[in-house]
């Protein structure tokens, strides 16, 4: 049996880590992507001008009301449709196809924006007005408050909810595993096929996420604690 | 500087001319007008909901007055109206300005809980006044030596007495040099034995000639420092005059019951 998880030839123990290696990437870079898209959708929530609000709003709605699977097949083959309507206007006759990767990154931090967006304008809200009065107060302008004080401040609220979206956006990469891009799921899935042995595969696929998940969860106790510098101090 | 000395000097510190602000229906401030000269102290006082802190947030733009003038050292802040006709500053950057020469201390203290007290000081003088940072944290020191806080350097808010924070509070005040000090019932959260230490320290910065606007309930306070008391009532300046006429022999009915309702506490 160890020698179906073994490296090299015989073994899927290289295919399973390079699948590992994959789900990490997407969800690294699905994540960042759904941060960044978090940052501006709540910012047009708490502040921006109407027609952007409502962008806003429709987005996390739509986003977090459809199933993951659904935003990854719609991106698919819209993407498609669209990038291959563009390459028409550009005189480009033939047909698109996405790149799996592409897909996979871009629908997956989709959903994780929309989720870190509700995170991070609760987090924004639970700042107390006054911290940032003290600023105006001081002469301190919009940008600068927003760096040096509101955003230390919400990432402090933040963290725990940052930390649930990570575990998600995580989870949510398998899903991406339907358009066959070759991340763990899809290792797991393609090894338990052609071996006949789909329990031990999926029971180690399990395994690999687990870890990944503990692993994270540590660190991002690690920075909560950093966060609450100066919080914690005075109830421990 | 005397009371005199002060008024030789022509231009008054603050100066605010017929202030109205409405919150809703709830007018707040009924065209109040007020000056204060350079090195005078000018207690508020007057019962809850007079309009005490929202005239006061009003001279530092915190609140946006709808209609009125308002001079700090002669300069006014300039407004306009937005396309719902409603007041706004016409310029953020000469509000930023005004607000860097007018401190303000808030009752519930406001220090910035993710900084230690060093830092909550240099904040601002290095971040928006350019001041290069050995010489912030210098200064922050000296401020902290006259405050009577240069143990806590190092600690966090969350870590000190409200006596405590309120007076770090006052040194991050004066880190950026202000010309005009507005203290918002900078004792009412306190304990009334930690009510002293935070008084003393206001009663240093009177004595150094510092102008201040003071709303505060502790009558006995304003007595002493203040060179012009001022009651507002429903939003109106019902009766001005010095500490002596003023609690001494108060003209209108509304100021002699308040003056007994507050004595009595
Ligand atoms: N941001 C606001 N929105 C709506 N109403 C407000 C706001 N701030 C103040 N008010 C109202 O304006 C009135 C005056 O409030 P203000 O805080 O100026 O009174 P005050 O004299 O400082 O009272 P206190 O002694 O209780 O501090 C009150 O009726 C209050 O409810
Ligand atoms: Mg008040």
């Amino acid at each position: 049996m160890l020698d179906l998880l073994s490296y090299g030839a015989t073994g899927w123990g290289d295919e399973l880590l390079q699948g590992a290696g994959m789900t990490l990437l997407v969800a690294v870079l699905a994540y960042l992507i759904g941060l960044g898209a978090g940052c501006l959708t709540a910012a047009a929530k708490l502040s921006g001008p109407l027609p952007l609000r409502w962008l806003a709003a429709t987005y996390t709605t739509v986003v977090r009301g459809v199933p993951a699977l659904l935003v990854i097949w719609l991106l698919f083959y819209g993407g498609s449709g669209l990038v291959g309507w563009m390459a028409g206007l550009f005189g480009y006759g033939g047909r698109v196809e996405l790149s799996a990767f592409a897909v996979g990154v871009a629908s997956v931090g989709l959903v994780s924006g929309a989720y870190a967006a509700e995170v991070i304008r609760g987090a924004v809200q639970a700042v107390p007005k006054g911290q940032l009065e003290a600023a105006r107060a001081l002469g301190m302008h919009r940008l600068l408050i927003l760096r040096r004080i509101l955003a230390p401040q919400a990432l402090r609220y933040a963290l725990p909810g940052l930390g649930n979206v990570w575990q998600m956006t995580l989870k949510d990469t398998t899903l991406v595993s339907v358009v066959s891009l070759a991340e763990l799921m899809r290792q797991a899935y393609v090894a338990s096929g052609s071996t006949r042995q789909p329990f031990l595969f999926y029971l180690v696929a399990a395994l690999v996420y687990l870890v990944i998940t503990t692993l994270s969860e540590t660190g991002f106790r690690a920075l909560s604690r950093r966060a609450d510098r100066g919080v914690r101090r005075a109830t421990a | 500087m005397t009371l005199s000395a002060a008024a030789a000097k022509s231009v008054p510190a603050v100066q605010v001319e017929g202030l109205h602000k409405r919150f809703g229906e709830n007018e707040v401030l009924k065209g109040v007008s007020l000056s204060a000269a350079q090195g005078e102290v000018v207690a508020l006082i007057g019962s809850s909901g007079s309009g005490k802190s929202t005239l006061l947030r009003c001279i530092n733009l915190l609140e946006t007055p709808d209609d009125g003038r308002v001079l700090i050292q002669g300069e006014e802040i300039a407004m306009k109206k937005d396309r719902a006709g409603r007041a706004q500053p016409a310029d953020s950057r000469q509000v930023d300005r005004i607000r860097q020469r007018c401190g303000m201390v808030f009752q519930s203290f406001n220090l910035w809980t993710h900084m230690t007290v060093l830092e909550n000081i240099i904040e601002a003088p290095v971040h928006v006044l350019g001041r290069n940072r050995e010489e912030a944290v210098a200064r922050a020191e000296s401020l902290l030596a006259k405050v009577g806080l240069s143990a806590k350097r190092d600690a966090y808010p969350s870590q000190m007495s409200g006596g405590q924070q309120q007076r770090a509070a006052i040194a991050r005040m004066l880190a950026m040099d202000p010309q005009v000090m507005l203290f918002d019932e900078p004792t009412s959260a306190l304990d009334p034995e930690l009510v002293g230490e935070v008084l003393k320290v206001m009663r240093d910065l009177a004595n150094e000639g510092a102008t201040m606007l003071l709303v505060t309930h502790e009558m006995a306070f304003a007595r002493e420092v203040s060179h012009k008391v001022v009651f507002l009532h429903q939003g109106r300046i019902e009766e001005q005059g010095t500490p002596d006429e003023l609690f001494g022999n108060p003209q209108s009915e509304r100021c002699r019951q308040f003056l007994m309702r507050e004595g009595g506490r």
